[in-house]
């Protein structure tokens, strides 16, 4: 099979109305934000819906489902029906075979059965495959003592939440770029990679968007350690000085970061601003990864010499909105913070220019 | 501050642009009757089967000619006058410059079949043949093609193009073609019956050995082609695609010396003082050994681009080095790539060892001592810098074998990796 051809295409792609920006398009996104806005907001409206879920939160999770059960239910099943659509679709090419059951496990293990099995038995329902900054609590000073005074296993947690973005973080990216967790672990990229894949080419290419990205994702990473310390000393000072600020700001951070920028826009206007909004603008794990990678990487993506044509399906591709071809066809690698690693610009190439590649030293360009 | 104009804004014509603006200040203005904005010709037929739009397919953002201070001019010249060193537009304006550089391009041949001036006869290489053959055949949103038949004669990289494109908006294909197996001047027998099967299995009809000698027509439509041999094939729809021709028979400048294109020496410089040529309407006079005196394609035109700026800036300080020979194509799903010199047939000059697994095929070619010739490709990726310097130095067979994994470009993980390749 792999013998037989690795390109995939996408025709047709800019023809249809729902992968264009068509009504079928607006009306798909109209229906995420809705649903996001009674999820996060107006729960009692979705009171029927979280009941067709009861039996499997009890089998699980050990008592009736709520709102978040219902998410997380939803999140997975799409995750998985169309990874499996993913799959089908670049099936030629075994990196992107590896990558997506990759994401489908531990959308499936991670981070939905294991949480709900530690509920049932009454452990902390901790997710493993989420690390602060992404999962902000992990680096609370309120989830940590609660963590550490749930026995051993809480300790463990506590030990991998620490032990994951101190030490295992910066090694993986070193050598791997951020696309072990971007693309091959997390679940907002799972969903990205997957449920979004038909929407990957609306992300916005130009110049002035890449300007945009910058100021925003990495104030969103200064608001979120500003938050983390300030909670920090306040929880030193016993809450004397900062008590009230801090709460206020950590709700404000929860409504506008991890509400309406991560969920309702971030997934909400998968079908308008592509599948990546939150990833590129808005995570600040992402952006932590980012320097990293841009800065102290083996990874990068390979242009071949001068075969590229300047077709453009790169750079099209690119859910990250990176023009790609601006690199290709200068003969110049790609090396961006916010590559997630996805591999597509690779596999939509007419000319087998691009190659993701871990390269054996760090320096930027070189082969 | 010298006044520099490029006709022509295809690759060759927008390289020297930016390369002449990377090296001096120079005043810089790019004519172009085609089109606006600088576009991939290549890429017009994702244009075509939706992967892309238009705005897709052009490399630069709207603003950067104005940050970069080049001129775009959308209209066309009528003549030049190389002693005066104007250009006169058809629009009646008389144009100034101190540097001219012709990059005109090719247009798609036109044979001289009877009654081929009908309609429905399309080339397909510029954005007018494009938005012709859009015209012509595409339906609307959702809709059924306009038309249900089509027939190319050609089995070029043009002509294969434009088959997956009518076949995959639902149009039967018929591909005429002049030799026995396809594309039988570039690739060897093994390869083409690769890419015919491939072909079939998208649905597209192969004649070899054969041609059209007449185009039937209908109230000044095509409704038919006669086959060399007399047969008929019913059809609504010709596309010529058996080769590509400098688009210089517009220039009418006697000063500026003539041959199948614009006569050039190494420097790029045609015989008119201060007129330089580049890209497909170039013709080397004496190309480097093994080189052809047109070459009309992108990667050649992007390095004569990239040479005459430095001649425009320098007069004759910069020979143009076409390098190793490379190039690439997609045949369907198929990827081709070559590097260096890989004839068509086997001989005794050159000895030729391939692996072969599924549709992929890779094959070397060797000279008579043994030294590397020339590497070809179908599926699988090959890396440029390593193939490229391989074939300069000419390394023997066993270097190759032990050295393989260097070679291969294919995506991680992909089962090539594993193979114990020997040739």
């Amino acid at each position: 099979m792999a013998y037989n051809f690795a390109l995939v295409d996408n025709h047709g792609v800019w023809f249809r109305s729902v992968s264009s920006r068509g009504i079928v398009g607006f009306m798909l996104g109209f229906l995420l934000t809705g649903f996001y806005i009674l999820l996060y907001w107006f729960p009692e409206y979705l009171t029927s819906l979280i009941a067709l879920l009861n039996p499997l939160s009890s089998i699980l999770r050990g008592q009736q489902a709520d709102q978040w059960f219902l998410y997380g239910f939803l999140y997975t099943f799409f995750v998985v029906t169309f990874g499996i659509k993913f799959i089908f679709k670049y099936k030629n090419n075994r990196y992107h075979l590896i990558r997506t059951s990759m994401l489908i496990a531990v959308q499936l293990l991670l981070a939905f059965l294991l949480p709900a099995i530690l509920k049932k038995f009454n452990e902390p329902e901790f997710y493993f495959s989420y690390f602060w900054p992404l999962k902000k609590e992990y680096l609370f000073p309120s989830d940590l003592k609660y963590l550490m005074s749930s026995g051993k296993l809480g300790l463990f947690m506590v030990f991998w939440a620490v032990i994951m973005l101190v030490v295992v973080t910066p090694v993986l990216t070193y050598f791997f770029g951020k696309r072990w967790y971007c693309s091959w672990v997390c679940g907002c990229g799972a969903l990205a990679e997957t449920a979004g894949d038909s929407f990957r080419q609306l992300s916005n290419k130009s110049v002035k968007a890449w300007k945009f990205e910058r100021v925003i994702i990495y104030s969103v990473l200064a608001l979120i350690v500003g938050l983390t310390v300030i909670l920090w000393v306040n929880s030193f000072q016993e809450g004397a000085v900062l008590g009230e600020a801090s709460m206020t700001y950590g709700k404000w951070y929860g409504f506008f970061i991890g509400s309406l920028f991560s969920g309702v826009i971030g997934t909400g206007f998968y079908p308008i601003l592509g599948s990546r909004v939150w990833c590129r603008f808005g995570c600040p794990m992402a952006a932590i990864l980012g320097i990293q990678q841009r800065l102290f990487s083996r990874f990068r993506i390979t242009t071949n010499g001068g075969q590229c044509i300047s077709c453009g399906n790169c750079s099209t591709y690119c859910e990250m909105g990176i023009d790609v071809r601006a690199y290709a066809q200068r003969q110049e690698n790609i090396v961006r913070a916010s590559c997630v690693g996805c591999g597509v610009c690779a596999s939509v190439c007419p000319r087998g220019v691009l190659k993701l590649e871990n390269g054996k030293s760090p320096r930027l360009n070189n082969l | 501050m010298k006044h520099v104009v490029i006709i022509g804004n295809g690759i060759a014509g927008i390289t020297a642009a930016r390369h002449i603006r990377k090296l001096s200040d120079y005043k810089i203005t790019v004519i172009s009757e085609e089109s606006d904005y600088f576009f991939s010709r290549t890429a017009l037929m994702y244009v075509y089967m939706g992967d892309m739009e238009w705005r897709h397919i052009e490399p630069y953002e709207k603003d950067f000619w104005k940050k970069n201070r080049i001129d775009l001019l959308r209209s066309r010249v009528e003549a030049i006058h190389s002693e005066n060193r104007e250009l006169k537009m058809t629009s009646g304006e008389v144009f100034k410059y101190d540097e001219l550089i012709l990059a005109t391009g090719s247009s798609y041949r036109r044979p001289p079949i009877k009654g081929v001036d009908c309609k429905g006869v399309f080339g397909m290489y510029s954005k007018q043949d494009f938005d012709g053959i859009w015209e012509y055949t595409k339906g609307e949103r959702y809709q059924k093609p306009k038309i249900k038949k089509a027939v190319i004669l050609g089995g070029g990289l043009i002509g294969i193009e434009l088959a997956e494109m009518l076949t995959k908006e639902g149009i039967h294909v018929t591909m005429v073609i002049r030799d026995n197996r396809f594309y039988s001047n570039v690739v060897q027998s093994e390869e083409s019956e690769i890419l015919e099967r491939h072909i079939s299995s998208h649905h597209v009809r192969l004649i070899k050995s054969s041609g059209i000698d007449a185009v039937l027509s209908k109230d000044g439509v095509i409704c038919g082609v006669r086959l060399v041999g007399g047969d008929i094939l019913e059809t609504e729809f010709l596309g010529l695609t058996i080769g590509v021709e400098p688009n210089v028979r517009w220039i009418n400048e006697p000063l500026i010396q003539q041959g199948q294109g614009v006569l050039v020496n190494e420097f790029l410089e045609t015989s008119a003082p201060g007129i330089y040529a580049i890209g497909d309407c170039a013709e080397l006079r004496a190309p480097t050994y093994g080189r052809r005196a047109i070459e009309p394609v992108w990667y050649t035109g992007r390095l004569m681009g990239e040479c005459v700026a430095e001649n425009v800036l320098k007069p004759q300080s910069k020979k143009y080095d076409p390098g190793i020979w490379f190039n690439s194509a997609k045949f369907f799903d198929i990827e081709y790539q070559i590097y260096g010199n890989v004839a068509p047939e086997a001989s005794a000059d050159q000895v030729h060892n391939t692996w072969q697994k599924g549709n992929a095929i890779l094959r070397v070619a060797f000279d008579k001592e043994g030294k590397l010739e020339g590497i070809q490709s179908l599926v699988t990726r090959i890396r440029h810098q390593v193939a490229e310097d391989w074939i300069r130095r000419g390394v023997s067979k066993s270097y190759l074998n032990e050295n393989f994994e260097k070679l291969l470009f294919d995506h991680e993980f992909s089962l090539v990796y594993k193979e114990k390749i020997n040739f």
